[in-house]
């Protein structure tokens, strides 16, 4: 026996429609938790992920002992918390004498785990360390920079792999137009080793200089820290090639009142409201009148008094 | 994007993306502070490339600054739920298809012959409503007893039912496909008892704490020490509930049966008695009594007179 059931409320409705699998997706939201253990760097990072994503991301409180990103049964409390919160990527924070200050960074592929990173973080430093101009101060949710340096980046698979986590991590919304004021902040990554990236976050100064772009200055502002690579899992080859898919045609746009014939050729419908012809008031013209019209009325008024005197006289 | 030097950036302005693949560290840093320094000296000249590239697009003015067109990102990253499958047709479309009917679309004024006039085709005062028929013509092969208009609502009815089943089979065939529409969902109920249609009721609260409570009394103790799940409430006392006051008062205190007793005779005995006094009620208790006294005891303790039995010598004074 199955039911059908359906939102009652048009904003249920709208949730669903906004959850539901499109051609253009909708940009991806961080889930950020913690295991059993924090410690306190690895809280303030978290912190600060979150804060440096606010629009995007969801920050769970409680620890979770029950998530272990790397074995094969400890996904299933990430996969629903990924299917309630609508949350494609996740960083799961950790802290174990084996393995401190633990960072996993995951994405998720219809909320079931595609690929994961771990990282150990280290030289970490908070965004209220650092002192600088508050009117440089980079705007929430604006769109960044991302920079990447280093041939590691495209010589060694985890650092490939941590480049394309990070570009999604950041990236935000894929926008078509883009306010060139809004421009305010960089993340650059360094990859100082083979395991080893640098990532700072720095707001954007533009100062004038000849031509239409301006100069660019970086000024470090958020937290910076060092990224080592610890494990990492890559996605299945069929299931990276069905999520790398994308339908190359663009959602038809309906054109409305317009029809094409081979007879009459393009045709093309205008609705023009009701014309009340005799409701509306006629304008008003004694204030306007000018003295010269006036007298020039008259006259004319005279003379038809005139002629029609005339008409009747000849009667 | 080329710089002055041989060095080559790759860009992506979709995504506001630069990578520099050619840069190597000299050496060791000396400190952190040099590292950083040299970190951020290189991203400021990625982040020139991009913005190289991005300033010189055309933009539009508008009221919050100048608007660029982005160009779509060309680095490829995974999507984050499958792309949207297509639907399964329905059985209607199918039929549709091989008969090659096509859609018409309808007017929402329509004539209607009966009024001349033009009604809309749905909702207040519409063209054909079942409602407004007030004679239906009696056709030879209508029984004599049948009732044309529930038959009527009957027939309506009977289709709704059978659209619903089919818009049901049309959804789970969208649903094996993976394409069911996104703010339907299909969910199962309870089965039903092969035969009846009946759905097994839900036991709410109180109902299953109170038959906790009577399967905690068949112990031996009356389940006053059985474990207690966590949040099981502790039974509720069964059986009659009795204050009994104390027979000797409280020294210097109030003497409680006194004034229960006294609060009795008082509401008796005063001039609104007759208001607390079912007088009718009364009277009958007294008079069933006086009748029980009369037959002695109770009809059912006493041994019945077997009137089938004669009495021997009942009726020998008459000889």
């Amino acid at each position: 026996m199955m039911e059908i059931r359906t939102p009652k409320t048009h904003k249920a409705k709208r949730v669903l429609e906004k959850r539901a699998p499109k051609l253009v997706e909708n940009g991806k939201k961080t889930l950020i938790l913690h295991g059993t253990k924090t410690s306190a760097t690895l809280s303030a990072v978290l912190m600060e992920l979150y804060r440096l994503k606010k629009g995007g991301a969801i920050k769970y409180s409680r620890r979770n002992e029950n998530i272990r990103p790397f074995e094969s049964g400890g996904e299933t409390s990430l996969e629903f918390f990924s299917l309630k919160t609508d949350c494609s990527i996740f960083a799961y924070g950790s802290h174990t004498k084996k393995r401190p200050d633990n960072l996993v960074l995951g994405r998720m592929y219809d909320h079931h785990v595609y690929d994961l990173i771990e990282v150990g973080i280290e030289n970490f430093k908070s965004l209220l360390s650092f002192s600088y101009d508050k009117k440089i101060a980079p705007h929430e949710g604006s769109k960044p920079f991302i920079c990447f340096t280093g041939e590691g980046f495209e010589n060694v698979p985890e650092l490939k792999q941590l480049k394309e986590v990070l570009t999604d991590l950041f990236r935000g919304e894929v926008v078509d137009n883009l306010n060139l004021t809004g421009l305010d902040r960089a993340y650059i990554c360094t990859a100082i080793s083979p395991t080893k990236v640098f990532l700072t976050h720095c707001a954007i100064k533009l100062k004038k200089s000849g031509t239409i772009v301006p100069r660019i200055e970086l000024v470090e502002v958020g937290p910076s820290m060092d990224l080592v690579i610890r494990r990492n899992r890559l996605p299945n080859e069929g299931l990276r090639k069905e999520a790398m898919k994308s339908s190359k045609d663009k959602p038809k746009k309906k054109v409305k009142n317009v029809d094409q014939d081979d007879v009459l050729g393009k045709r093309g419908r205008i609705y023009i409201p009701e014309q009340e012809v005799g409701k509306n008031p006629l304008p008003d013209k004694s204030k306007g009148v000018k003295r010269e019209r006036r007298e020039g009325k008259l006259k004319k008024n005279k003379e038809e008094g005139s002629a029609s005197k005339k008409l009747k006289e000849s009667e | 994007m080329d710089m002055e030097t041989d060095q080559i950036y790759q860009v992506d302005v979709g995504n506001l993306l630069a990578f520099n693949s050619n840069h190597r560290f000299p050496a060791a840093p000396s400190s952190r502070e040099e590292l950083v320094k040299e970190c951020v000296t290189e991203g400021t000249k990625l982040v020139q490339a991009i913005a190289d590239t991005l300033f010189n697009f055309p933009s539009t003015e508008t009221s919050d600054g100048p608007l660029v067109q982005l160009p779509p990102p060309t680095t490829k990253l995974p999507r984050e739920k499958h792309l949207p499958r297509p639907k399964p047709p329905t059985k209607w479309e199918e039929f549709a298809l091989k008969k090659g009917i096509q859609k018409r679309k309808k007017d929402k004024i329509v004539y209607d012959e009966t009024t001349d006039k033009f009604k809309r085709r749905h909702g207040y005062d519409r063209v054909n409503d079942d409602n407004d028929i007030p004679i239906i013509e009696a056709k030879a092969s209508d029984e004599p007893g049948e009732d044309p208009f529930a038959k009527r609502l009957d027939d309506k009815k009977k289709r709704v039912g059978k659209q619903e089943k089919n818009r049901l089979q049309n959804l789970k065939t969208a649903a094996k496909a993976g394409a069911l529409p996104s703010h339907v969902q299909l969910a199962a109920t309870a089965l039903p008892i092969s035969g009846t249609k009946a759905q097994p009721q839900k036991i709410g609260k109180e109902a299953l704490g109170d038959v906790a409570g009577l399967a905690a009394t068949s112990t031996a103790s009356g389940g006053k020490f059985d474990k207690k799940l966590p949040g099981e409430k502790p039974p509720k006392k069964q059986g009659k509930h009795h204050k009994y006051l104390p027979v000797v008062p409280r020294h210097g205190g109030v003497d409680e049966e006194k004034e229960q007793t006294n609060k009795v005779l008082g509401k008796l005995l005063s001039k609104h008695s007759h208001e607390i006094l079912n007088v009718g009620k009364a009277i009958n208790m007294y008079n069933d009594k006086k009748e029980k006294k009369k037959s002695g005891r109770s009809d059912k303790l006493k041994a019945k007179k077997d009137i089938t039995k004669k009495k021997p010598y009942a009726n020998k004074a008459d000889k």
